[in-house]
C-alpha cells in the first residue's frame, strides 16, 4: 500500500571508500586550475593590508587589547578566510552543480549514494578551508604578524571552522531556487563578516546587544581562532569548538535528507 | 537612444528587488560596520590624518565613491556582455533601425540611472547620520554620478566584445576589489609612503573619492575639483569613443 510517507525515500548510508572517490574527484578538477585557491586568498590578504595596517594607523591601540590592531585583526580575518572558502564550495559550488553543470545526475546512477556525495563536497571543502588557512599563517608570518607560537593552533581550528560553514553552507543550498537567491546569503554573510568582532572588540557593542553577537557561529570561529592566536587560550575555547561540531552536525543533518528528497524524487 | 534606455526601464521595473541587495544593503552595511564600529575606535584617538573629522564623516563619502563604482561596473560588465551575447537584448536591437550608438547611448542612461538612485538612497542616510549638508549632499550624489560613470562607459566598451564572462571575475576581484580598499576609502593617502601615492593618484576612484569627500565635508577647492571633474569626465568620454567602436565591430559586423 501507498503512502504519503513513502514517497519520500529514505536516506542512503555513506560508503568511505565511495566518499573518498568523489573527493578524489574534486580534487582532479582544482588541480586543473590553481586560481580559485589562489583568489581566495587574495581579497583576505588586501583586507589585512587594507583595514589591519592602514586603518590600524588611524586607531592605534585597541581599549583591552595588548597588541597592534593588525595583529589582533590577522587571526579573526584568518577565521572569516576559512569560513568564505568553505562556505563558497558548498553553496555556490554545489548550487552550480545541481543546476547547471548537473554532476550529479551522472554520479548518482553510479553505487556513489547522496550522502557519499554530500560528505565528500564537505570534505572538499574542509580541505579547502585548511589549505587558505595554511596560506593565511603564512602570510600573516611574513608580515610579522604573529604574537604565539599557538597560531598554529589555527591549522586544526579551521578544520572545525570549515566544517560548520561547509555544512551549513550545503544546508542552505537546498533551500534555493536560482542563482538570483545568492544575494539573500549574501544579505546574511556580509553582517556577520562586518559584525561578529571581526574589526572591533565585542566591548564596542552596548551590553544588552552582546549575547546577540555571541551566538553567531562566526563570532565563536573568530574566538577559537583569536584567543589562541594572541597567546591567550582557555577553556572557553571548548565552547567554540562544542558550539561548532553541534552547528556543523546539524546543518549536515539537514543537508543530507533534504538533498536526498530534492535528488532521488 | 530614448527607446533602447525604455527597454532597460521596462525590464528594470519588474527585476528591480534583485538589485537592491548589491546596490543599496551592502554600502549600507559598510557604513554601519565600518563606519560606525571601526569609528568607535579610531574617534577615541585624536588622530592628526583625519583633521578633525569623525571617521564616520570621512569615510562616508568615499564608501558611496567606491559603491557607485561597483554598481556601475557590475551593471556595465555582466549585463552588457550577456545583452551582447547570442541570446542577448542588443541582437533583438540590431534589428530595429537603432544604431550601436544609440543601443549604446540608451544602455549608458540606464546605468546612470541605476548609479543615481541607488547613490541617493546612500547620501539620504548620509544626511540621517548627519554627515553632511543639504546643498553639499546634492554635490556629493553629482560627485558619485560621475564617478559612476567614469567606471561604465569604459566597462561597457570593453564588455561588449567579451565572449566570456570569467574574464569579469576576475577583473572584479584583482582590479575593482584592490582598487576600493586602497584608493584614500578606509584611509587618507596621507599615510602612504612617499614612493606609493604617485599610483594612488593615477587610480580614477582616488579622484572620485576625493572630490566626493571635498564636496560632502565642504573643504573643496576650486582647482583640486577641476582635477578631479577633469580625470573622471575624461575616463567617461575615452570610454564613449572607445564604445561607440567596439559596439559597432560587436552588434554590425
Amino acid at each position: 500500500m501507498t503512502t504519503l510517507t513513502s514517497t519520500r525515500p529514505p536516506v542512503p548510508a555513506a560508503t568511505p571508500s565511495r566518499t573518498l572517490a568523489m573527493i578524489e574527484r574534486n580534487f582532479m578538477i582544482y588541480r586543473r586550475s590553481l586560481t580559485p585557491l589562489l583568489s581566495a586568498m587574495v581579497e583576505p590578504v588586501l583586507y589585512l593590508v587594507s583595514i589591519g595596517i592602514g586603518v590600524g594607523m588611524l586607531i592605534g591601540d585597541v581599549a583591552g587589547v595588548h597588541v597592534r590592531y593588525p595583529a589582533w585583526v590577522a587571526p579573526a580575518i584568518l577565521a572569516t578566510t576559512a569560513m568564505n572558502t568553505a562556505f563558497n564550495q558548498t553553496s555556490f559550488g554545489v548550487f552550480s552543480r545541481i543546476r547547471a553543470e548537473r554532476t550529479y545526475e551522472a554520479i548518482l546512477p553510479t553505487p556513489v549514494s547522496v550522502t557519499d556525495i554530500a560528505c565528500a563536497e564537505v570534505a572538499s571543502a574542509v580541505i579547502n578551508a585548511v589549505l587558505t588557512s595554511i596560506g593565511f599563517v603564512v602570510v600573516m608570518a611574513v608580515a610579522g604578524l604573529v604574537t604565539s607560537p599557538a597560531v598554529l593552533l589555527a591549522i586544526p581550528a579551521s578544520i572545525l571552522v570549515g566544517f560548520a560553514f561547509a555544512a551549513g553552507g550545503l544546508a542552505v543550498t537546498t533551500f534555493l531556487r536560482d542563482f538570483a537567491d545568492f544575494q539573500y546569503i549574501q544579505l546574511v554573510m556580509l553582517p556577520m563578516y562586518l559584525f561578529a568582532t571581526t574589526f572591533y572588540p565585542l566591548s564596542t557593542y552596548p551590553a544588552p546587544l552582546r549575547p546577540v553577537i555571541e551566538v553567531l557561529p562566526l563570532y565563536q570561529s573568530i574566538q577559537l581562532i583569536r584567543e589562541p592566536a594572541l597567546g591567550a587560550a582557555g577553556w572557553s575555547q571548548l565552547l567554540s569548538v562544542a558550539y561548532l561540531a553541534a552547528f556543523g552536525v546539524a546543518a549536515m543533518w539537514i543537508a543530507v535528507r533534504r538533498m536526498t528528497r530534492i535528488m532521488l524524487s | 537612444m530614448w527607446r533602447e534606455f525604455g527597454y532597460w526601464m521596462t525590464q528594470y521595473r519588474r527585476t528591480w528587488r534583485g538589485t537592491i541587495v548589491i546596490s543599496v544593503a551592502n554600502p549600507l552595511l559598510f557604513l554601519l560596520g565600518v563606519g560606525v564600529g571601526i569609528g568607535h575606535l579610531v574617534d577615541r584617538q585624536a588622530s592628526v590624518p583625519l583633521a578633525g573629522v569623525s571617521y564616520l564623516a570621512f569615510f562616508a563619502p568615499g564608501m558611496l565613491a567606491a559603491a557607485s563604482m561597483q554598481t556601475a561596473f557590475l551593471e556595465a560588465s555582466n549585463r552588457v556582455a550577456m545583452a551582447a551575447g547570442p541570446d542577448g537584448a542588443y541582437r533583438g536591437a540590431t534589428t530595429t533601425p537603432l544604431s550601436p550608438a544609440q543601443i549604446m547611448g540608451g544602455h549608458l542612461l540606464f546605468i546612470a540611472f541605476r548609479v543615481a538612485t541607488s547613490s541617493a538612497a546612500f547620501t539620504l542616510v548620509m544626511l540621517a547620520f548627519r554627515v553632511t549638508g543639504g546643498a553639499r549632499a546634492l554635490g556629493t550624489l553629482g560627485g558619485a554620478l560621475l564617478t559612476g560613470m567614469a567606471f561604465a562607459a569604459p566597462a561597457a566598451a570593453w564588455a561588449v566584445g567579451l565572449r566570456q564572462s570569467r574574464h569579469i571575475h576576475a577583473v572584479f576581484r584583482f582590479v575593482i576589489m584592490p582598487m576600493y580598499l586602497f584608493s584614500g576609502t578606509f584611509f587618507t593617502i596621507t599615510q602612504l609612503p612617499h614612493w606609493l601615492r604617485p599610483i594612488v593618484y593615477v587610480l580614477p576612484l582616488y579622484h572620485g573619492a576625493q572630490l566626493c569627500r571635498t564636496l560632502s565635508l565642504g573643504t573643496a577647492t576650486v582647482a583640486g575639483t577641476a582635477v578631479h571633474v577633469g580625470v573622471l569626465a575624461a575616463l567617461v568620454l575615452a570610454g564613449i569613443v572607445a564604445a561607440r567602436v567596439t559596439y559597432r565591430r560587436r552588434l554590425h559586423p
